[in-house]
């Protein structure tokens, strides 16, 4: 399995959630902090590594806050 | 040069290709169609973009795309159309890009006639659309001016970026003279690093009328307002006729700024001391120099095809200090020169005239 | 480990933070058309045109030349755009008020011509900027601001299908309807604006790619609530589909 990882820009998310229902070991989650802006931003839980960088994610936010990462390219 | 005979509308037309005008978008509407019906077989030849859109509110805003781009671009309609260009007008004019609109005017309000008429003197030159603008307004009196002026519309549009037009009526659009048609080497045109032609190798470009904030959009009005200065400053016209000892001066302009020298020669023929004093830019319009020339009359004459519209302007230029005296027919109705002859007979001998 | 970037900000975009309320789906098709422009390589030459509505100020938000068009005028501008540079790509970016009321009379004649240009479509069956009121495409029973007992097709009208009647335009090149509401729909989106562009490029005529976007805000759902709407109440009445694809496009896949 590829492995990946993704860095959420937390002052472009708008904590709209898009993102959280698609990831498919259900890694993203919305934190409990606020950002600059006053949103709960949503951000990586994968203590386990799951995350395989397949950016699905990535592809239902509508910030361009999520960037993916993936080994090897 | 040879003279060759022409249309008005075709006059306009051809001027317009010289000048290197390298799009034309247009809606058919009488008293202007053989303009665009000569754009249409012309600007085909040669290769340039000629459309008919499917109104005149197309027709502007596909003017206002061509002009982002920084091309020559023009369109023509009369006052129904000129109304609905409005829109437009406004937005080209506060996006700062360069156009030309020739408006052969007819009769209005509504849909009115096809006959000449001078009605849209306010909307031409007050602005028209929405918010702080006037644009450049030129008005022909003979084909060979309003060939010269068409010319001229472009070079201006280009100078200040900003909208450039002809104030013609039916009777200038439908007539035909002798004309010379000048060859124009191809255009020095000013550079033009704001135009939208792709952002390769420079930051983007855009092109928006929208300022939020307060303060943005003053400071885009404050900078419209330096230009129309500067146009003020730098492209007042007109011409004067017969104003050696003239007591009485006609202001006329276009169709009636040519019917009026008719009529003036034939008051002086009669020993009436009368002269013609023609705006030929309508904005801006030459206050000073008709303060300057009334110093020195005993009455104006001001004679429109239309209510009494430029009559509120030489009211402002001359501040009512002399007796201003309106003539205006409208509705289509363009007068004789007998009529007009007729009023400056009143003025002269004011008891042997008819009240 | 080194890793490189397999999803990141496409260069069409600026870096600019959009005024798009939270989980608007515009934010979605901006980025989907910027990675089309950025792998069909024609950023520098591609200019956009904006609407009146939410999406007035997407110039700030690409990294393209960009014009900002009179209330549902973009496709004239456009049209003055291309024909004085057909070798530029230009595309307008249009909702549903704009497109679909103010502005018929333009889409529908730039689709006639055939017009060398490629419309994106924003059908979010409200008007957003204005805060809710009823759009040409607002659902029968549909309440806004200005249907507040929802809307009654026999004084309102019906709500118009705009893939469908551009469709039979002759010029019409390519014309069809996708939605944003999950990745594989995305993903259907982002063919769809990119066989959109191939399609200028060939210079095959007028394109179209209507999408059903959402308005959480003026809905009164949450973001992802506005998506289920979507699909749920949206996509029937305005059925996903190729409305018409010409044999020249076909063979552009």
């Amino acid at each position: 399995m590829a492995k990946g990882t993704i860095l959420i820009d937390e002052d472009r998310c708008k904590g709209c959630e898009l993102c959280t229902t698609v990831c498919p070991f259900d890694l993203v989650h919305i934190a409990n902090h606020f950002n600059a802006k006053g949103y709960r931003p949503s951000t990586l839980v994968d203590p386990e590594g799951k995350c395989t960088g397949c950016t699905l994610c990535a592809r239902m936010c509508p910030d361009v806050a999520i960037t993916v990462y993936r080994e090897g390219g | 040069m040879a003279k060759i005979l022409m249309k008005g509308n075709e006059a306009i037309a051809e001027a317009a290709i010289r000048a290197g005008c390298e799009a034309y978008f247009g809606y058919p509407i009488t008293p202007q169609t053989e303009l665009l019906e000569y754009m249409s077989r012309r600007m085909v030849e040669l290769g340039r973009v000629f459309l008919q859109a499917e109104s005149e509110l197309s027709a502007i805003n596909m003017v206002y795309g061509a002009a982002c781009a920084g091309a020559r671009v023009m369109t023509s309609t009369s006052s129904p159309g000129f109304s609905l260009m409005q829109e437009g007008i406004s937005y080209i004019v506060c996006s700062e890009v360069p156009a030309v609109v020739i408006n052969v005017m007819r009769g209005g309000p509504g849909l009115g006639n096809i006959q000449p008429s001078q009605g849209d003197y306010f909307q031409m030159t007050k602005g028209g659309g929405h918010g702080d603008y006037n644009v450049i307004v030129l008005a022909p009196a003979t084909l060979q001016e309003a060939i010269d002026l068409t010319i001229l519309a472009f070079d201006l549009a280009d100078k200040y970026r900003s909208v450039a037009t002809i104030i013609a009526d039916g009777m200038i659009g439908q007539i035909m003279e002798p004309v010379e048609l000048p060859e124009i080497e191809p255009p020095k045109r000013p550079e033009q690093p704001w135009a939208l032609t792709g952002a390769k190798g420079r930051e983007k470009n855009i092109i928006t009328s929208l300022y939020l904030g307060g303060p943005n959009l003053e400071k885009v009005n404050l900078r419209l307002q330096e230009t129309l200065e500067e146009i003020k400053a730098n492209e007042v016209r007109y011409a004067e006729y017969m104003l050696e000892g003239a007591e009485i001066v006609v202001v006329a302009y276009g169709t009636a700024g040519r019917i009026a020298q008719t009529v003036v020669q034939e008051a002086r023929e009669e020993g009436i001391p009368a002269g013609l004093f023609r705006p030929i830019t309508m904005f801006p319009f030459p206050y000073d120099r008709l303060d300057e020339v009334a110093k020195s009359v005993e009455h104006l004459l001001v004679f429109e095809l239309n209510a009494g519209q430029m009559l509120e302007d030489v009211r402002l230029a001359t501040r009512d200090r002399l007796p201003i005296h309106f003539y205006g027919k409208m509705g289509g109705v363009v007068p004789s020169p007998a009529e007009v002859l007729a009023q400056i007979k009143k003025i002269a001998s004011p008891q042997q005239g008819e009240r | 480990m080194e890793k490189k970037a397999g999803f990141a900000k496409p260069e069409a975009l600026t870096d600019a933070l959009t005024h798009y309320c939270p989980g608007c789906t515009h934010g979605i098709i901006h980025r989907l058309i910027a990675e089309v422009i950025d792998e069909l390589g024609i950023r520098e030459i591609t200019i956009g045109i904006a609407p009146v509505g939410c999406a007035v100020l997407a110039y700030n938000y690409f990294n393209l030349d960009f014009a900002e068009a009179a209330h549902g005028r973009a496709p004239a501008m456009a049209t003055g755009l291309k024909r004085v540079q057909p070798d530029k790509v230009v595309f307008t970016y249009q909702g549903d008020g704009d497109l679909a009321a103010i502005g018929t009379a333009e889409i529908v004649h730039a689709a006639s011509r055939g017009e060398n240009i490629t419309t994106i479509f924003i059908n979010n069956a409200i008007y957003g900027m204005t805060g809710g009121q009823m759009a040409p495409t607002t659902l029968p029973g549909q309440v806004t601001t200005s249907t507040p007992f929802g809307r009654d097709v026999k004084l309102a009208g019906h709500p118009l299908r705009v893939a469908e009647l551009i469709a039979t335009t002759s010029g019409a090149a390519y014309v069809v309807r996708r939605m944003v509401t999950k990745p594989a729909t995305i993903a259907s989106a982002k063919k769809a604006i990119k066989l959109a562009f191939q399609a200028q490029r060939a210079e095959l005529g007028f394109s179209l790619v209507e999408i059903l976007s959402s308005c959480p805000t003026n809905w009164g759902l949450s973001p992802l609530e506005a998506l289920e709407w979507v699909e749920e109440n949206m996509a029937s009445y305005y059925p996903l589909g190729d409305y018409k694809v010409i044999d020249e496009v076909k063979s552009l896949k």
